[in-house]
């Protein structure tokens, strides 16, 4: 237990070994360890940004896929819709049609009945000449009844 | 100077001569103050580049993405002192961290010199003639305080560029007792001055006594335990009981040893900080 001069050497070599420390040896291990901590704290970061950006993704989805769904029926009632309006339309345009063609063959039957009247008529008006001439032939002259046949014949 | 030496004849010469350092200079009483323990300086010298060259190595190669795992280890005991720097000492220099660092390793490297067999390195050394070689540095007093009495001073340096000078003398001569008129403060002077020269000397004889006397205890205790095998005289019972002694007691006394090895250097790490955050703290 004795004090001597080797307390300053030892004191000196404390003294080095602290200043080798202090400049070379404790900076770039604490640079680590700082860089270290800093890439653990910016990747925790960087994953609650990620849960924050995939928690907007999905209500994000969900609300355009809740958009498309109500564009998706409103456009099935709109077609429905026209559909129904195309089906009325149809129904409205053949019913005219029909009507048109019902119309267009009564006036063809009222002609051909008109016609058929009055062929009827002018066989009519020659069967009653013909009669007649057959029995004025035995008595009478037809010459004479000729103005009364004409009388006869506007009437009908 | 071979010659000289011979082997111890009995127990009390085997203690008294590994008590003894190696001296620069043989021919001087041993207690001159004007002497040097090469075996101190040089042992310490080697554990210091070890301490430098490892933890340089691991400084130069580290890695940020893939550390080895010894590059773990290191920053294991990194963040150890760093933690412990970041909540005691709130000063602003960078010094104190490097300074707890290499107080924790260099003291651990020289307290471990003790788990060697205690004559393993001096019967090495006997053999090219080196007379006397303690191979623990820790457990010489002149290394304790050169360590403590360094701290110390760093503590006051600490103070001094945190308050200034006149802040420092200042706060020298009115704590800790505080007083609220002129007259009692000036009164308190010499008193606070005393206290506080005590405080400041008690720090660094302490720190130092307690890691020199611990280590110091220790390789004592070895070398008592060393000596239960000593008294081989043949085959006996005696001779193999003594032998078997040394075998278990040693063993246990190493083991416990562990503890003491780096609970001292933890402390000596410790008290380190505390001295240089108290030395920066306003009070």
């Amino acid at each position: 237990m004795n004090i001597n001069a080797s307390l300053f050497l030892q004191a000196l070599v404390f003294a080095v070994l602290v200043l080798v420390t202090w400049k070379f040896i404790w900076p770039p291990l604490m640079a680590t360890l700082d860089e270290r901590a800093k890439r653990i704290s910016d990747g925790l970061t960087a994953a609650d940004r990620a849960k924050h950006d995939l928690e907007l993704a999905e209500k994000r989805a969900a609300e355009e896929l809740r958009k498309a769904k109500a564009q998706a029926s409103e456009i099935i009632a709109q077609a429905e819709k026209r559909a129904t309006q195309i089906v009325d339309e149809a129904k409205d345009a053949a019913r005219v049609e029909g009507d048109r063609l019902i119309a267009g063959a009564k006036s063809e039957v009222d002609q051909q009945v008109h016609h058929a009247k009055e062929e009827l008529r002018q066989q009519v008006s020659a069967l009653a000449v013909a009669g007649a001439e057959k029995i004025l032939r035995k008595e009478i002259d037809a010459a004479r009844h000729a103005d009364l046949l004409a009388t006869l014949k506007a009437e009908l | 100077m071979s010659a000289e030496h011979h082997a111890p004849a009995n127990a009390t010469e085997y203690i008294q001569h590994h008590l003894l350092n190696l001296r620069a200079n043989p021919a001087l009483d041993p207690v001159d103050p004007s002497n040097i323990h090469l075996d101190t300086f040089w042992i310490s010298l080697v554990l210091g580049f070890v301490f430098l060259f490892v933890f340089g190595m691991v400084a130069r190669r580290a890695s940020v993405d893939k550390p080895s795992k010894f590059q773990l280890f290191i920053e294991l005991i990194i963040e150890l002192v760093d933690s412990n720097v970041k909540e005691i000492f709130h000063g602003k220099s960078k010094l104190v961290a490097p300074l707890a660092l290499t107080v924790f390793v260099w003291v651990v490297l020289m307290n471990a010199m003790d788990f060697l067999p205690v004559d393993l390195l001096p019967k090495i050394a006997a053999m090219f003639g080196v007379e006397y070689l303690k191979v623990v540095p820790t457990a010489d007093i002149n290394q304790g305080l050169a360590m403590s009495l360094s701290v110390v001073l760093l503590s006051v340096l600490l103070g001094i560029q945190a308050k200034g000078l006149v802040g420092f003398v200042v706060e020298f001569f009115t704590a800790p007792f505080h007083a609220e008129g002129l007259l009692m403060k000036i009164i308190l002077i010499p008193v606070n001055g005393a206290m506080q020269c005590i405080e400041y000397g008690s720090r660094g004889l302490s720190l130092a006594l307690r890691l020199v006397g611990n280590m110091f205890a220790g390789e004592l205790v070895f070398m008592l335990i060393a000596l239960l095998g000593m008294g081989w005289t043949g085959a006996n019972p005696g001779s193999i009981l003594g032998a078997l002694g040394q075998v278990v007691a040693g063993s246990a006394w190493a083991i416990f040893h562990i503890l003491i090895v780096i609970l001292q250097a933890y402390i000596f790490m410790m008290l380190t900080i505390v001295y240089c955050g108290l030395a920066v703290e306003e009070h």
